[in-house]
């Protein structure tokens, strides 16, 4: 059965069973693979997107559940047009390996969207979901910090 | 940029390449020059494997796996210091896998010596040893060794490209090439005449290469200094391309299920009701497992995980207490290697007091953020291959064999990797994409494990035991004697890789053990090997992740018995054996304040390990919080000799930390009826933003010779952090992970 999403600004029809989710058909059916595949239980955030503005994780949101407008990393900012959060991440220069950073910088923008200045136990609260076997923390903590900042000052 | 496609499909053709425009390796190489790879389309040149110019400008070749640590920049800058662009103003490609992009660094740290002690002489028979790096066609990412291997032939290669471009505008301009300067990715004349790379590269390519001198130290502009990386945009922008993002037109998506009993085979299986289920095109036989390929990973995984199995016995034994009873065993056969054996440990020396200790570490998996998947699209007398790996060239050689093709006729593109650690050395993903893709002619088919697959098919860091004997007298070690028993990584990937025996003492069985650079009087460190196949690889920083352990674990605790302070106990031996040990251990003690006392609640450890040519100290400090341990702090200090780009080697020293405390806290792979017990991060968990120490790093440049630094920030992290909770809590951990003897803050 076809299914209808509203996806970064656009339209998308998918063909595909109601339990798939949303995960999978981001990336496999739409073709937007920024959104990662870490663990399929929720349990290390790589696959965090935003429906109506809020922080889930696409591997336990089934295609039939999905109700309101996804935006994924993609949609957030591109190269040469990043969004302040991206230019923090870059600024911070906080990848290694980079795989869990989509879903780092999604929840970390619903966090800032909720509280535009957080403290470190504030990050701490909404981040521990999100697992970087890098070991990135540091300098995520910072650029989550300096993107508050520069929100503010904007 | 526009035609990256275009030149990566025509310089990506792999094959019996004739060189084009000579190949500038100067004198690295012994006696011919690998062919170069890249084959320049009409309008491009390509001035040596790593160099290629076209109108639109300039691309560098980095081709090793950027799997987190930096090194496509580090590469990139090294050929940009001399050839003198900008990091900004190239492009940076992996390329192919190629016989020219070898390892030159790989043999020479195989050397038996114990690597800190090194002359210069010994230091230029382990570089004539990395020729056979080139000779074994080993295109590799590992060992900490990228910087050692590109720092001369990198900076070769772009000296002797911006010479030969030289050359051309001298040549154009009727002057001589003294008289001309290079800048930006242009040539300037005396007379204020500019020539851009673009419009030379076509004559230099006619050229022979000119081979200048490399520019003093003094001299540089990018090394040596922290550049912004390469990959951070495509990383905060979801634009990076890992393997599992890879898509081809009509590709098809598949997952896997192999035997859980690692090595044994399939009976039968019955996939009745996979069949059925939506989305599945095709259930495919893959000798000792079945995989299933769909329109949609998930949907794979779904009816891979339906299908009913009859799997053979496992070929090791089945239960986690007779694995190590197993491994035990060891201790009654010869000693592989005794590579350190100095004085008399068989008397106790006069006055001293004696210990012993015996200490137990899990087998370890790696846990990439990305699970293993590769891409592969199989036509008659052709397979190209996708997926991020640390070895493209033997991956290209084991999968023309699984193809029934030859070498040549495999294209291996390499993505970046979503952590590597270690585990993409490996070849068990590519084959298997490829004897998918083999069943599916002219289809390109990925094949993803899901995380339960990927963490009970590793290769794990081997299951360790540690039988330590040591005595004391005037608050110093006056003789230490060590056994270790393990499988060996090494002896199983040259049998996974070459079919080979590996023959004679196994270094990297005993590294971290036979050479802390530590003054012992009676000295001796002996490895013993246990043939348990249980499959077992290259876990960042390897042996030194035990050994580490083992020994820095019983440093503290002769420490105790002798009543010194940990830290000037390790300060005294080392001071006398090597003064780069010494000075990072200095490092932390100032950047710490250690004062050998810590207030109630409060537990500092200490820690020193020479690994990959550095050495570490880690002080970490740990405190009651409500009963259970908390990580409060780190200090790390490392010795690189020289940091080419010292942000990198800070965050892959705080990285390696970290890859270290999360498996001692929490890390551990098990097993029940042959099979692996752990499945997925839940149970084996690592550290959070909330558990993550705040960390310091400092990097020191003393020592003569350049170290690693992808690895040796992993093995002193554990013990440091073992004897930080012997500081606070009187107990001392003898096996690992700590979760299970200590109530820890999660």
């Amino acid at each position: 059965m076809s299914t209808t999403l509203l996806i970064n600004g656009k339209s998308h029809q998918v063909d595909l069973p109601d339990d798939v989710p949303l995960l999978w058909v981001l990336r496999d059916e739409v073709g937007l693979t920024g959104t990662k595949y870490g663990c399929g239980v929720a349990a290390c955030g790589a696959c965090t997107v935003h429906i109506n503005g809020e922080s889930v994780r696409s591997c336990q949101t089934a295609l039939g559940d999905v109700e309101g407008e996804i935006t994924t990393i993609e949609g957030i900012g591109k190269p040469g047009a990043m969004a302040t959060i991206q230019q923090a991440w870059v600024d911070h220069q906080v990848a290694q390996c980079g795989y869990c950073q989509s879903g780092q910088i999604m929840q970390a923008a619903s966090l800032l969207a909720e509280n535009p200045s957080p403290t470190d136990a504030d990050i701490d609260e909404a981040m521990q979901g999100n697992l970087c076997r890098c070991g990135t923390y540091p300098r995520i903590r910072a650029a989550v910090h300096t993107a508050a900042q520069k929100m503010q000052e904007a | 940029m526009a035609s990256i496609g275009k030149i990566a499909r025509r310089t990506f053709l792999i094959g019996s390449a004739a060189i084009v425009g000579g190949v500038a390796f100067g004198a690295y190489y012994v006696s011919r020059p690998a062919p170069n790879p890249l084959k320049p389309g009409k309008g491009e040149a390509a001035l040596n494997p790593f160099v290629l110019i076209d109108q639109q400008g300039v691309t560098l070749f980095a081709p090793r796996a950027e799997m987190g640590q930096g090194v496509k920049t580090t590469w990139a800058a090294l050929i940009a210091e001399e050839l003198d662009v900008e990091l900004e103003d190239v492009r940076v490609l992996h390329g192919p896998a190629a016989r020219a992009y070898y390892n030159s660094a790989f043999m020479a740290d195989a050397l038996p010596n114990r690597g800190y002690n090194v002359s210069d002489f010994q230091h230029a028979v382990g570089e004539v040893m990395g020729v056979l790096g080139r000779t074994l066609n080993m295109q590799g990412t590992g060992g900490s060794t990228s910087m050692k291997d590109g720092y001369k032939r990198m900076r070769q290669a772009g000296a002797s490209a911006r010479e030969t471009l030289k050359q051309a505008a001298a040549n154009r301009l009727g002057i001589n090439r003294e008289q001309l300067k290079t800048a930006k990715g242009m040539v300037q004349a005396p007379d204020g005449t500019s020539l851009s790379y673009s419009e030379l590269a076509l004559d230099a390519a006619k050229l022979d290469p000119v081979e200048p001198d490399l520019r003093p130290r003094s001299e540089w502009r990018l090394l040596g200094k922290t550049q912004p990386r390469v990959d951070m945009v495509e990383k905060a922008t979801g634009t990076a391309e890992f393997g599992i993002d890879v898509r081809q037109p009509g590709m098809k998506f598949a997952s896997v299920r192999m035997n859980p009993r690692l090595g044994a085979g399939m009976n039968s299986f019955d996939a009745t009701t996979a069949e059925t289920m939506p989305g599945v095109e095709k259930i495919v036989d893959m000798g000792d497992g079945v995989a299933v390929v769909a329109n949609n990973t998930w949907l794979a995984m779904q009816a891979v995980e339906a299908i009913e199995i009859d799997w053979q016995d496992a070929p090791y034994p089945p239960e986690t207490d007779q694995v190590f009873a197993r491994i035990a065993e060891a201790f009654d056969d010869e000693p592989n290697s005794t590579m350190r054996d100095d004085g008399d440990v068989d008397q106790l020396p006069k006055g001293a007091v004696g210990l012993t200790a015996e200490y137990q570490l899990p087998y370890l998996a790696h846990a990439t953020m990305e699970p293993m998947n590769a891409t592969a699209l199989f036509e008659t007398d052709k397979l190209t291959l996708w997926c991020g790996n640390q070895m493209p060239t033997i991956h290209q050689w084991k999968c023309a064999t699984e193809a029934g093709l030859e070498s040549e006729q495999v294209e291996v593109h390499t993505t970046y990797l979503g952590g590597g650690f270690g585990r993409r050395v490996e070849l068990d993903f590519s084959i298997l994409a490829t004897r998918l893709a083999k069943q599916m002619p002219g289809v390109p088919v990925q094949l993803t494990w899901s995380r339960e697959e990927d963490m009970r098919h590793d290769f794990y860091r081997p299951g360790a035991i540690g039988r330590m004997r040591g005595a004391v007298k005037d608050g110093a070690v006056v003789l230490m004697d060590g056994k270790v028993a393990a499988a060996s990584p090494t002896a199983q990937i040259m049998d996974r890789i070459a079919g080979l025996p590996a023959g004679g003492p196994d270094k990297v069985h005993v590294e971290g053990f036979f050479n802390p650079p530590y003054a012992i009087p009676n000295f001796r460190m002996s490895g013993h090997l246990s043939d348990i196949s249980i499959p077992v690889g290259f876990w960042r920083s390897v042996g030194n992740s035990f050994n580490g352990f083992f020994v820095e674990s019983f440093m503290d605790e002769m420490a105790h018995k002798a009543g010194a302070d940990p830290l000037e106990f390790r300060l005294a031996l080392a001071r006398q054996e090597w003064a780069p040990a010494a000075g990072v251990l200095e490092a932390v003690k100032e950047m710490s304040g250690w004062t050998g006392k810590t207030p109630d609640g409060v537990g500092r450890g200490v820690a020193m390990c020479y690994s990959f040519g550095t050495p570490v100290a880690q002080v970490i400090e740990v405190v009651d919080e409500d009963g259970s341990i908390r990580l409060n702090k780190a200090w790390i200090a490392c010795d690189m000799g020289l940091a080419l780009d010292p942000e990198t080697v800070k965050a892959q020293m705080s990285g390696g930390m970290v890859y270290g405390l999360s498996a001692a806290l929490f890390g551990e792979i098990t097993f029940a009826n042959g099979e692996v017990e752990q499945g997925n991060f839940p149970d084996y968990d690592a550290l959070r933003m909330h558990t993550m120490p705040q960390t310091e790093v400092r990097v020191l440049e003393t020592q003569k010779h350049m170290g690693g630094a992808g690895e040796p920030g992993t093995p002193p992290a554990a013990p440091a952090l073992a004897n930080a909770i012997f500081d606070l809590t009187g107990k001392r951990a003898r096996r690992l992970p700590l979760m299970h003897d200590f109530d820890l803050f999660t």
